[in-house]
């Protein structure tokens, strides 16, 4: 091996770190932020916006409870596997104006497995802390699980196939040719109205993939008590935590990509330096509309829905949806 | 019991109960096959210390039964000892303590939406209705000196006057209310999000009230015309036209679900505004307590002998209280029924067959309040076990102590 590949192979592993390390940042940020302007929308003051950095380290100080009746290893495995798996997901995407660290490798297809994996560990550890409102939980994650993998699968592979219909050769679930060749510029009138079907699509998933009203059925404070969640204590609930702020930003990023992979700077004629500030700067504001309109308002505006209720509303109305997105997309690519 | 079906016990503690109470489910899937109750978590003794305690300082403890409903229980234990010792009350005393009555109805009715809303994951509404309820806590405040456990009551009237200068504030906030009564509607009554929660949820048909002898917005929701301002009107409410509300005055029929609960009380709320617009437009003058002395009342009361019985309509329903008074210091028998007690057992056919997602909303559309419910506890000093008593039980142990007291 070269002095060169070790260089580089050492710059990735710093990476990693840093992204890994800013990644929880700035979920944990997005999360204060969803926080503060839930507050504001329901006329409340609402906490400040430091909040869930200082509940993550007061859970990281509390007991870890390992109930007895719970399967140690798999028990306190879970939150790990979750917090890996999304992290995970972070080094595919790229970050507006910034790549990402592992480009060549990954495409679209692996972050929609990753994306399943948190709720998978959540399963797992759910059905293994013995608690008969966790197994409960587990099961009804797992129903939602089945339910919006569907319209997420569908989102994904129209818009490949519409972007390999527009350009034969190029690696189409790579993220680098979405954030290239923005979905709304290659299709015409019909098109875009089905890409306005998928966006929708994906909005809606969001609130079930972070598991926040109305699809929090799993986690259903009032009537499981945290469901899936009801044993976890201490660092492992932490994890949990931190999962969700990371899949925050995880998914508004993925829209970001797929539907809003602009940037600023050719608008305000920047290069160089102050262009990649500018557009990493921008890329924040846009994660912050984007979140704004798949947590923040979706949970203050509706009721938590009964699982049957929540699954139908995936499996049979925003499948529905999908499809009939995937036809517009068709029909607008045959005429 | 088929082997498919799971135990899940939901109490004495859980985020959906405001007080302790256990529900144990059979359950299978996510669908609730048996349920039992089990109340007896939160027995205070109230009417033991009543029985230590002279009358008018049980008042004040009568007030205390229920946090929410502090005007119903002192309102009904005044009327059961003033029918008792045969007091007369003033008229004007008489429109101060409905208008109380109806203040604290429109408080608690809204105070439980904001709850439902939260028991359906729905914390915006939780947080409108509360910020509405503000409005007649402040007024309350300002009429009798407390946001709740108002120390309004008095044997044979009330004790603070509404005068002149509280007019214009009380109907600043009746105002307030026929305002925001249309966003309430919209919220609760035409929302999509909370229709599909609570339509055709936790059913309690007609038979069911009536043999369950459900009381108060539950029965009148199952479509039962109950209503104690209604078939026996007492102090203002003779004067007025009151009738009960069934939910087929909203929607033209009556399918006794949560949602019906839900118009019957926001449908209320209206209705106890224009019960509070004619007191205040009929207020008559007058004195507002028939004995303003509380040592010569004292006095009066201790020489009196005989029973009574006071009921109000509380906003969960009827509140009854029976006195009966033996030249004492003390009252022989004290007893205090909240509508809890009867509305508990229409919990049974509520959440049969209904899933787990349900539970909260359903057990909170009764609107309990166990604290004031829970009159008895039986234990076992030497084991600490709780007992439960059968009906042959109970009517074994009622004739003994009726012929007890009969010596």
């Amino acid at each position: 091996m070269s002095v060169s590949s070790i260089f580089i192979f050492i710059l990735k592993i710093l990476g990693t770190l840093l992204i890994a390390v800013l990644g929880v940042i700035i979920g944990l940020f997005y999360k204060g932020i969803d926080r503060k302007l839930a507050a504001l929308l329901q006329s409340r003051v609402g906490p400040p916006i430091r909040q869930p950095f200082l509940d993550f380290f007061k859970l990281m100080i509390k007991e870890n409870i390992v109930p007895k009746n719970a399967v140690p290893w798999i028990f306190n495995g879970a939150p790990v596997l979750a917090l890996v798996s999304t992290i995970t997901i972070l080094f595919y995407l790229p970050f507006g104006p910034i790549p990402a660290l592992f480009a060549n490798s990954g495409d679209l297809i692996l972050i929609v497995y990753l994306l399943a994996m948190p709720a998978v560990a959540l399963v797992t550890g759910g059905f293994s802390s013995g608690s008969s409102y966790a197994s409960i939980g587990a099961q009804r994650e797992m129903v939602l699980l089945m339910s919006y993998e569907l319209p997420l699968v569908t989102t994904v592979i129209v818009l490949g196939w519409r972007l390999n219909l527009a350009f034969p050769g190029l690696k189409v679930f790579s993220l680098a040719s979405f954030s290239t060749n923005p979905i709304w510029g290659i299709v015409g009138p019909l098109g875009f109205l089905g890409a306005i079907l998928l966006l929708f699509t994906l909005v809606i998933v969001t609130p079930a993939e972070l598991s926040v009203v109305p699809f929090d059925t799993p986690e259903a404070e009032t009537e499981l008590a945290g469901g899936v969640l009801v044993e976890y204590s201490g660092r492992n609930l932490a994890l949990f935590e931190l999962t969700n702020a990371v899949k925050m930003v995880v998914m508004g990023t993925l829209t970001i990509v797929l539907f809003f992979p602009y940037n600023i700077s050719p608008l305000l004629s920047l290069s160089g330096f102050p262009a990649y500030i500018m557009d990493i700067l921008f890329f924040f504001v846009k994660l912050f509309v984007v979140l704004f309109f798949e947590v923040t308002f979706i949970r203050v505006a509706l009721a938590r829905l009964k699982i049957d209720q929540a699954s139908s509303a995936y499996l049979i109305f925003l499948s529905v949806i999908g499809l009939i997105g995937l036809l517009f997309m068709a029909v607008d690519y045959l005429i | 019991m088929s082997k498919t079906t799971y135990k899940i016990p939901i109490g004495p503690i859980h985020p959906s109960l405001a007080e302790p109470m256990t529900f144990n489910f059979e359950i299978t899937g996510e669908r609730i096959e048996r349920v039992d109750l089990v109340p007896g978590d939160n027995h205070r003794g109230i009417e033991f210390m009543g029985r230590n305690r002279n009358i008018i300082q049980i008042i004040y403890l009568a007030e205390r039964i229920c946090g929410i409903c502090s005007a119903s229980h002192p309102y009904a234990f005044c009327r059961a000892v003033e029918n008792a010792a045969g007091i007369e009350v003033p008229p004007r005393a008489e429109y101060i303590r409905v208008i109380i009555a109806e203040l604290e109805r429109i408080q608690s009715h809204i105070l439980w939406a904001g709850i439902a809303a939260e028991e359906l994951g729905f914390n915006s509404v939780l947080y409108l209705s509360w910020k509405v309820r503000e409005e007649v806590l402040d007024l309350l405040e300002l009429l009798t000196g407390n946001r709740i456990n108002y120390g309004m009551f008095m044997i044979g009237g009330v004790r603070r006057d509404i005068t002149e200068e509280h007019l214009p504030r009380i109907r600043k906030t009746l105002d307030y209310y026929k305002e925001t009564y249309q966003t309430l509607e919209n919220v609760f009554l035409k929302d999509p999000s909370i229709a599909i929660r609570t339509k055709n949820v936790g059913i309690l048909t007609y038979e069911q009230a009536l043999h369950l002898a459900s009381v108060g917005p539950t029965a009148r929701a199952s479509g039962i015309k109950k209503d104690i301002r209604q078939d026996q009107p007492y102090s203002a409410y003779a004067d007025m036209d009151i009738k009960a509300i069934t939910p087929d005055f909203f929607t033209g029929e009556v399918k006794g679900d949560v949602f019906d609960r839900i118009i019957v009380r926001i449908l209320e709320v209206a209705q106890s505004v224009e019960i509070i617009e004619y007191c205040l437009d009929n207020l008559p003058e007058g004195d507002i307590v028939s004995e303003p002395k509380l040592a010569k009342l004292l006095a009066v009361l201790k020489k009196a002998k005989g029973e009574g019985v006071g009921r109000h309509e509380a906003p969960r329903g009827e509140a009854i209280h029976y006195i009966k008074l033996n030249e004492s210091e003390n009252p022989e028998v004290w007893r205090a029924r909240a509508p809890t007690y009867n509305n508990l057992m229409s919990w049974i056919p509520m959440l049969q067959g209904q899933e787990i997602a349900d539970i909260p909303i359903v057990t909170a559309s009764i609107d309990p309040c166990i604290g004031c419910m829970d009159r008895v506890t039986l234990v076992e000093s030497k084991t600490n076990q709780q007992q439960v008593l059968t009906r042959e039980d109970l009517i074994k142990l009622s004739i003994a102590k009726t012929r007890r007291m009969m010596k």
